[in-house]
């Protein structure tokens, strides 16, 4: 007999919900974590959108750790010294049923690994997965650990190691694990009173902000972000490590920068860093995922890059949690059937496919590389900056221009050619439409 | 114009917990090292654990990794950087992240 019916390696949000799914379903869960705790080597860029919750944990904002419901979301294009900023606002964003939150990932993480005990999994911490263990057949049938006589046998192992998943790279099925598709974030927590956060960003008791940024980066190719917990925010930027290494600039000198722009400057003052924190992201969508199902084997979330960096969507908790959770199932209903084969537990893909989870990468698979292309990043900000400048500047005693006039300039000053901006535009509709 | 305190590197990178265990968990090896020009792994490396040495090699401190992955993606040079996650329980531990 084998030591668990499943093994979730990696009790993050997509692997807590696969346990929970797995649990639920009456299998033998264990649920390994290489950190003290769970949630505790886990960073993000601001926003959980837990209403896939909804099926696993109902009610699941009665007892979540938030730290503010997110009801004002705004994309920001940074010029050297300017800002357009699209500010949206829904107070009722902050009442049931919810659309975003921030969090502190330990704790959120922690909270749904505790729902995964509660259901019956077994959560072991402090182990490090060093390797899948194969049967005479060559099937995936357990995981080795660093623990003394650390091996634990399982009819199905779920990889939910995280964005540098070396259980799906030893598995073979990552052959596009290279640095182009990859972003590094890198985060500073500031310390601010709860009163100067309500009072800087326009908010009331845990209502929150979110701000993507565009620009502002010094010149490689990224975003930055800036959110709100109750008495920190957080500020940060996510670069495109190619680029990174190429411009010779450092991490922690771009938020720097970042923190200096005339825009986000007010936002940010007098916020002491009490904590720094870096991660990578799987950024290239569609173009970069791993084949998600071997026998024995399932990956979920960052391990399968199932990470939504999608321009004016970026979204990732969202995708774990529910890749997670179709693993889970799939994995049990495999095991009913007598039959863990990849040809069984393909109703996972399968899964995937029908559900938001690929359908949204599917729609948007060509955009992460467009926002992160070259146009994107340096021209159509100075572009869209500078004809929103030109539009409210008052000239008199000269007249106004037209705004076609404003536009046929300022594309050009930007050293955009119309062919570009027509392809472009054609894609951008093509994956928003 | 410095409207609030620059932080000190070492002041940043303090603000984490890293429970550190002995085994290092990443190892350079000095030979592909020596060799290289770019150096890709010097600017990125977000805990600036790569240090550039006076006789053209490279020195690695582990202790203060945040296990994010950087620089064996961003390193061009094959078998340059082994990297393992460390010991289950030890490395960066994140709380307001």
């Amino acid at each position: 007999m084998t030591d668990a019916d499943i093994i979730v390696v990696g009790a993050g949000p997509a692997g807590s919900c696969a346990a929970i799914a797995a649990a639920r379903s009456g299998k033998r869960v264990v649920l390994i974590e290489r950190g003290p705790f769970p949630g505790s080597k886990n960073m993000y860029g601001g926003v959980i959108y837990p209403r896939i919750l909804d099926e696993l944990i109902p009610q699941w904002f009665e007892t979540a750790p938030i730290q503010r419901w997110v009801i004002r979301r705004s994309t920001m294009v940074l010029s050297d010294t300017g800002a357009l900023n699209i500010d949206y606002r829904s107070n009722a964003w902050g009442q049931a049923p919810y659309n975003g939150a921030t969090a502190y990932r330990p704790d959120f993480d922690n909270w749904l690994a505790q729902q995964a005990v509660a259901a019956g999994a077994d959560l072991i911490c402090s182990t490090t997965v060093t390797g899948l263990l194969r049967d005479d057949q060559g099937r995936v049938c357990g995981v080795s650990t660093d623990r003394p006589d650390g091996d634990l046998t399982a009819s199905v192992v779920i990889a939910c190691d995280g964005v540098n998943s070396f259980l799906a790279k030893q598995a073979g099925l990552y052959p596009n694990a290279n640095a182009d598709n990859y972003t590094l974030g890198v985060k500073e927590t500031l310390s601010l009173s709860k009163h100067i956060i309500d009072e800087r960003f326009g908010v009331r008791d845990n209502q929150g902000v979110d701000i993507e940024i565009l620009g502002g980066t010094s010149g490689v190719n990224g975003g930055g972000f800036i959110y709100t917990n109750l008495d920190t925010i957080a500020v940060g930027v996510v670069l495109k490590l190619s680029k990174l290494s190429a411009q010779k600039k450092r991490p922690e000198d771009i938020i720097a920068e970042l923190k200096r722009h005339p825009a986000i400057a007010p936002l940010v003052e007098g916020g002491e860093v009490v904590e720094y924190s870096a991660h990578l992201i799987p950024e290239a969508g569609l173009e970069m995922m791993p084949k998600m199902v071997a026998d024995g084997l399932l990956i979920a979330g960052d391990a399968a890059a199932l990470c939504l960096a999608a321009g004016i969507w970026l979204e990732g908790v969202n995708f774990a949690m529910a890749s997670g959770m179709y693993a889970g199932q799939s994995a049990s209903a495999a095991i009913d059937a007598s039959n863990v084969s990849a040809a069984s537990l393909k109703s996972y893909t399968n899964r995937l496919n029908e559900t938001f989870v690929l359908q949204d990468h599917k729609k948007l698979r060509k955009i992460p590389h467009l926002v992160l292309s070259d146009r994107v990043q340096h021209r159509y900000p100075a572009f869209v900056t500078g004809v929103v400048e030109r539009m409210f500047r008052v000239d008199n005693p000269t007249p106004k221009p037209g705004v076609r006039r404003i536009v046929r300039e300022e594309r050009k000053k930007a050293g955009i050619k119309l062919s570009e901006l027509v392809r472009d535009a054609l894609t951008g509709l093509k994956g928003f439409g | 114009m410095t409207i609030w305190p620059d932080i000190s590197f070492q002041d940043r990178i303090d603000t984490s917990e890293f429970r550190i265990h002995e085994r290092a968990h990443i190892t350079v090896n000095d030979d592909s090292c020596r060799g290289c020009t770019t150096r890709e792994c010097v600017v990125a490396c977000p805990a600036n654990l790569f240090v550039p040495t006076s006789d053209g090699g490279i020195l690695f401190n582990y202790e203060n990794c945040y296990e994010c992955g950087t620089c064996y993606l961003v390193c061009n040079k094959e078998g340059a950087i082994t990297w393992t996650y460390p010991e289950g329980g030890f490395g960066i531990v994140f709380h307001r992240t």
